[in-house]
């Protein structure tokens, strides 16, 4: 096996928005790596920055936030619109490897490129996003069918009839019956699930490289999440695709990402692959996350709660940002942030108790139990 | 044990044109004893808000029977029963941002029960009780002055709450309460209602469609599904042993924090539609203890091997 494919690689990103009340510091120093074919989980409260750093990859920042330092690489094919053409018509649009040229293969940072560039060649083209609420992201007064055939006409030019085709076979894929019928429907017509799995639909429609999911469930039903993700899972087997969830849902972490990077106060604190975050967290941030999940058959009566508020981000954050709110904290925190350890290979963690002349620290007993039966139920031990 | 609320075949009908009527509610029966959580799940659409807001008259139900505290509150009510209604059961709303008014100093948001039923004596008692709310439900009196929109989500939502049981209520119904909030966020509301029943001894009627803390929360449950009643029973009594399909579905639907477990599994799923159950039909069985499910003599059979 060869070694994966880097597909988005993000450095020492830094966002902050202009305010009433002064400059708001969302993002502070994110680094983040995505390969072909991977699904990665950023986990966090509201305001931790998650979404903000997707949204700068997709170049949607509101009109008062800016991009201060860093950058964010972006790995894709560019192939000529008779080549697109042949690749839509015998691979499905999944481009085959081997099949791009050396000189197709291109590399652009996104925080410099211009509006009109990111617009006509990444946005929807090439990275695709999937909001949480699937009212307000489909327009009510367009027929659904217009609605998936309007990127694809925009983007490759796409005659009528042949988009038409086209997004029937969407609406097939995302599991939507009688798609000939759907079609002509609108969005107050369909239910919640139905409604997502159209704007996954659309999502797919320019056969993107990425797509970046925003809390995609947090609006619907569980039974009907179960069928989402699914859904997300099947077609990203099928088409190749490299997946960023964005949720504070860790149940919904757990059944789809391979990796996963948790953020808090827009740095990402702990990142590992699945695995090491669930059965071996080592940030307490991480571990007040996962303790505060119910069990019917925890012992403790009462539900574990993070101490505190989260910090506001407006005023300048001195040491690390947790301390305030970790019992665990350091007399160091309070004067340095804690740098990335790495505890194994895949597995980096932003605390000092981390660092090798820490003293050690155990997590809670709560969750040292849950964790310990998770691993038993998973064979681990 | 004394029970508080009993509901008896209950049905909400809404009529949408001469044609069509929507079913919401479709004879449902449960009740709700002193100091507990009875938790009420089932997907959107499944009638669980209208029955709470039926329960609270926010509607008027097309018929069945509603007692509360051996008080019938489901037809006309006289001037005396209606105030003891309205003191006596409480309602916390989904997004408390909608349900706060942005123009009223929180003081003023809390006090208005007390107000409209002349629940105090001087200006000073009334500021005290809410002081005492706000100190119950974890906020400061220095906060008493300021407007919900100075607050984050989980403080509006204690807000929501202290008004709730400023009134001293027996019955509180909770309309997803903390669906709108963050997972580290729920856990803290979730605690302080805790607390709260413990000290006041109110009961929840708790509405959600989070199985995992509805399972933390109830101390029994019901499963609902298109306006009926499908499964009742105490918590440990759904979650060890389901027997209708749809709870099943439910209950395989919840993601669990395991990975390596949660990506072997696969939800079950259920259609009513292609099921070939026809909830009219079903009659309550009984399978043990306080567990009832709806079904027909054949597919209870069947659905307990």
């Amino acid at each position: 096996m060869n070694k994966k494919e880097r597909i988005l690689k993000i450095r020492d990103l830094d966002i902050s928005f202009t305010t009433d009340n002064g400059s708001v510091k969302a993002v502070r120093g994110v680094d983040l790596d995505l390969h072909r074919g991977e699904t990665i989980a950023i986990v966090g409260e509201s305001g931790s920055g998650k979404s903000v750093t997707t949204k700068a990859v997709m170049g949607i920042l509101a009109g008062n936030g800016q991009i201060n330092n860093g950058s964010i690489e972006f790995h894709y094919t560019d192939l000529s619109p008779e080549r697109i053409k042949e690749v839509t018509e015998k691979f499905d649009g999944v481009i085959p490897e081997g099949y791009a040229k050396e000189e197709e293969k291109k590399c652009v940072d996104i925080t410099k490129q211009s509006k009109k560039f990111i617009q006509s060649q990444i946005r929807g083209r090439r990275i695709a996003m999937v909001f949480q609420d699937p009212m307000t992201s489909l327009d009510p007064t367009m027929s659904i069918g217009k609605q998936v055939m309007e990127a694809m006409q925009f983007h490759y030019n796409t005659p009528k009839k042949e988009a038409w085709n086209r997004a029937v076979k969407l609406l097939e894929l995302v599991g939507i019956t009688d798609a000939q019928k759907r079609m002509k429907n609108y969005p107050h017509q369909l239910s919640g699930g139905m409604r997502q799995r159209v704007v996954i639909a659309i999502a797919l429609s320019c056969d993107p490289e990425i797509l970046i999911c925003d809390e995609p469930t947090t609006a619907l039903d569980v039974t009907i999440q179960a069928k989402i993700l699914e859904l997300i899972q099947d077609i990203q087997k099928k088409k190749n695709l490299s997946v960023i969830y964005i949720t504070h849902d860790l149940g919904v972490v757990a059944k789809v990402a391979d990796f996963v990077n948790v953020m808090y106060a827009g740095r990402i604190i702990e990142s590992g692959s699945v695995n090491d975050i669930f059965y071996d967290p080592r940030h307490p941030y991480t571990w007040g996350l996962l303790a505060s999940l119910p069990d019917v058959e925890s012992a403790s009566d009462e539900l574990y709660t993070i101490p505190g508020t989260p910090p506001n981000m407006i005023n300048e954050i001195k040491g690390d940002a947790f301390a305030p709110r970790n019992p665990y904290a350091l007399k160091i925190d309070e004067k340095i942030a804690p740098p990335m350890f790495q505890v194994s290979p895949t597995h980096r963690v932003a605390s000092w108790l981390a660092a090798p002349k820490a003293p050690k620290i155990e997590m809670p007993v709560d969750l040292k139990l849950k964790i310990e039966k998770n691993k038993k139920e998973a064979k681990l031990i | 044990m004394t029970t508080i609320l009993e509901v008896e075949n209950l049905k909400q009908h809404f009529k949408v044109n001469r044609k069509f009527t929507v079913k919401a509610v479709d004879g449902i029966s449960f009740t709700i004893n002193e100091g507990e959580t009875y938790g009420l799940v089932g997907e959107s659409g499944s009638g669980k808000s209208t029955t709470g807001r039926s329960v609270i008259r926010l509607y008027d139900p097309t018929s069945g029977k509603i007692l509360f505290c051996g008080k019938d509150i489901s037809g006309k009510m006289n001037k005396e029963t209606e105030k003891f209604l309205h003191t006596n059961m409480q309602m916390i709303f989904q997004d408390p941002m909608a349900c706060l008014n942005p123009r009223e100093k929180v003081l003023d948001i809390i006090a208005e029960g007390l107000d409209i039923h002349h629940l105090y004596s001087s200006q000073e008692e009334r500021t005290q009780k809410v002081y005492d709310m706000l100190e119950l439900v974890g906020l400061s009196k220095e906060q008493a002055n300021r407007y919900p929109h100075q607050f984050s989500g989980g403080q509006r939502q204690r807000i929501g709450i202290a008004r709730a049981l400023v009134m001293n209520p027996k019955l509180i119904i909770a309309d997803e309460a903390i669906s709108a909030l963050d997972v580290s966020i729920q856990a803290q509301v979730v605690n302080l209602m805790k607390k709260i029943q413990k000290q006041t001894n109110t009961a929840y009627l708790f509405i959600a469609h989070d199985l995992s803390m509805v399972k933390y929360i109830s101390d029994r449950i019901g499963v609902m599904h298109l306006g009926h009643l499908v499964e009742t029973g105490t918590t440990e009594e759904i979650f060890r042993n389901p027997i209708h399909p749809y709870t099943k579905s439910l209950l395989s639907a919840i993601p669990e924090p395991n990975p390596i477990v949660e990506k072997e599994r696969k939800s079950f799923s259920y259609d009513y539609k292609s099921s070939g159950i026809d909830y009219k039909k079903g009659t309550n069985h009984h399978v043990d203890g306080s567990h009832y499910v709806l079904a027909t003599d054949q597919e209870f059979e069947e659905w307990s091997k």
